[in-house]
């Protein structure tokens, strides 16, 4: 085990999808200037259209398995049918056949079926990589459109970018996390140390702030937030300030609605880059400076 | 029939499509029920507030190894897919990592000695809420730390039954929660808006209901904000384009507030009644006149 000496580990999260944490993920990392930066949304990567990244490593990641059931050995016994959890056989004219999309890979029926008629087949269509990019490394990932289990692939991915940034002497892992609190959040969340959670100002946002306040807590995260399009609604972002003071979370940042962001998006650039005078850009600095303060990040490039 | 309100990318309008697509079938007395299977995050209930009457809670079986009767054989360990049995053969320790266990079974079955029984863990919970004493919203929703939320999105949907149509909003991104909800429905309308993102994700989207053969139509949200890339690709791919709901902070500031766009801005109820048109007439080709 290399030593992980003094690596600060910052993940981006939202609870709710769309409130800018990508756009919040790019724009902290060309204030950082040299990190590690990974995309953990690997269902749907997008930090990559803005930092053209150049692969360095492309990795397969198997992300689990499929049953097939060869009919020509099948002695119809049923086992295999009494034991699947997840209704993923059926009986199609007497003989059990595996509906794919429900088969979850937990080999149990292969291990149960005495004729041996059950194998497995890896779902080996995933990648991951290793790519260099215009500020630091950049790890990230393409889970095959329907394979599973992108809770491990964030896991894979965040191992390779923990020794990365150590064998590089990096001291700042920026993590750009999935939307929701299951298990690839959780993934994104274990071995951090600092929470940032980007909301905006809406009820739904609300909801989904106070979901993802406590699912960071329970891992005992250093937690800031920002809020999104926050003059949206004004009752609404007074709700979230106060419930922050409460839950002891200092909001650094509140950013207006603002279409800049998807100018810059368009260009392949972060809103620091393309608008580094807006309003927001100003906005976002400030919450930076008080992330480097507050967490005593050692950065050793600041624009 | 059963719709899926679906995208990639997060944030794109799939609760604002699905809730204000339930209100204008409610208000064209089509026998409706919303789904809200974003089990992660659920929002749906802001827009069509009330009470939940009837709330159950839903469970996994999650084992139990009994460290007097245990061999230390190990072989659980070996039959467990998600290395959910953390095992040492000397020093001897067994642990069940909670986390990582699917309910599959397999060390139940494993287990030669019967040191391993199971124990009901709750994991969320399916709520009801009614307009006029009939059924409308069901909502799953995870207790907050549970990994997986597809056995409550299987439940909340079998739970709704059969109606004329029921609308599944679905949770983002492509895998896992978004293939249980998508499976069950006749058609999926992605959401997307147009920008790199939408477009990506929308790709992706479409990549996925290619390869289960689902029926599936796009939504344009917020039309006008960003650029031309998503209306050429989706000529280029031959996608049908079912409506276009227009960038308006009107919009945005409604939907903010929790409350529906057709009910607070009347001049956008007509995008949802011909959006809900196209997508029966897409969905039951056969009943066009």
């Amino acid at each position: 085990m290399k030593d992980r000496g003094p690596l600060k580990e910052i993940v981006v999260l939202s609870g709710k999808g769309g409130t800018g944490k990508t756009s919040i993920t790019a724009a902290l990392a060309t204030l950082l200037g040299n990190s590690v930066v990974v995309d953990c949304d690997v269902d749907a990567a997008n930090l990559h259209l803005l930092f053209s990244p150049e692969v360095q490593e492309t990795n397969v990641f198997v992300s689990g398995h499929k049953a097939v059931i060869d009919s020509a050995v099948c002695n119809q016994c049923g086992r295999c049918l009494a034991h699947c959890r997840f209704d993923a056989i059926h009986l199609v004219d007497g003989q059990p056949v595996i509906k794919e999309t429900s088969c979850d890979g937990c080999q149990l029926c292969a291990r149960v079926c005495p004729e041996g008629a059950i194998s497995l087949i890896p779902a080996d269509k995933s990648r991951w990589y290793k790519s260099t990019f215009r500020y630091g490394h950049f790890i990230h990932a393409r889970l095959q459109p329907g394979e599973e289990n992108s809770g491990r692939l964030v896991r894979v991915i965040r191992e390779a970018a923990t020794s990365s940034a150590i064998d590089q002497q990096i001291g700042i892992l920026l993590l750009d996390g999935p939307p929701g609190t299951g298990c690839p959040v959780i993934s994104s969340i274990t071995g951090a140390n600092i929470a940032l959670v980007v909301t905006e100002a809406s009820k739904s946002g609300l909801h989904d702030l106070k979901r993802i306040l406590s699912l960071v807590a329970i891992y005992k995260l250093r937690t800031f937030v920002v809020i999104n399009k926050f003059d949206l609604n004004q009752a609404v972002c007074q709700e979230m300030d106060t419930f922050c003071e409460h839950s002891n979370v200092p909001v650094i940042g509140r950013i207006p609605f603002d279409p800049t962001f998807v100018t810059a998006m368009i260009h392949c650039q972060s809103l620091i880059e393309w608008a580094p005078a807006s309003p927001s850009a100003h906005v976002i600095r400030e919450a930076f400076q008080e992330l480097v303060e507050q967490c005593q990040l050692n950065v050793t490039q600041y624009r | 029939m059963i719709i899926a309100i679906a995208s990639g990318k997060g944030g794109t309008g799939k609760t604002l499509v699905s809730t204000n697509l339930f209100q204008v079938s409610l208000d064209d007395r089509v026998d409706v029920v919303l789904v809200d299977c974003d089990a992660e995050e659920p929002n749906d209930a802001v827009f069509l507030p009330g009470e939940p009457k009837g709330m159950q809670t839903v469970t996994q079986q999650m084992p139990v190894i009994d460290k007097a009767v245990c061999t230390y054989c190990g072989r659980c360990h070996d039959w467990c897919s998600y290395n959910a049995i953390f095992f040492l053969r000397e020093p001897r320790r067994i642990d069940v990592l909670e986390d990582l266990c699917h309910d599959c079974g397999a060390c139940l079955a494993a287990c030669k000695v019967g040191a391993i029984t199971e124990k009901t863990v709750p994991i969320g919970t399916l709520s009801m809420r009614y307009i006029n004493k009939r059924p409308a919203l069901i909502e799953g929703r995870t207790l907050v730390g549970t990994a997986s939320p597809v056995k409550i999105i299987k439940q909340a949907i079998s739970e709704a039954g059969k109606h004329d149509l029921v609308i599944l909003d679905a949770p983002p991104g492509i895998s896992c929660p978004f293939i249980a909800t998508v499976e069950p429905a006749d058609y999926v309308v992605l959401v997307t808006e147009p920008t790199p993102f939408g477009l990506n994700d929308l790709a992706l989207s479409i990549e996925t209901l290619e390869q289960m053969g689902k029926p599936h139509g796009v939504v344009v949200n917020r039309a006008g904000l960003g650029d031309e890339a998503l209306y050429r690709w989706l000529v280029d791919k031959g996608v049908l384009q079912l409506a276009d709901i227009p960038f308006d902070r009107a919009i945005a500031s409604v939907y903010a507030e929790g409350k529906l766009v057709v009910k607070v801005l009347p001049a956008y109820k007509p995008v949802f009644q011909t959006l809900l048109d196209r997508i029966r007439a897409q969905a039951h080709p056969s009943t066009i006149a």
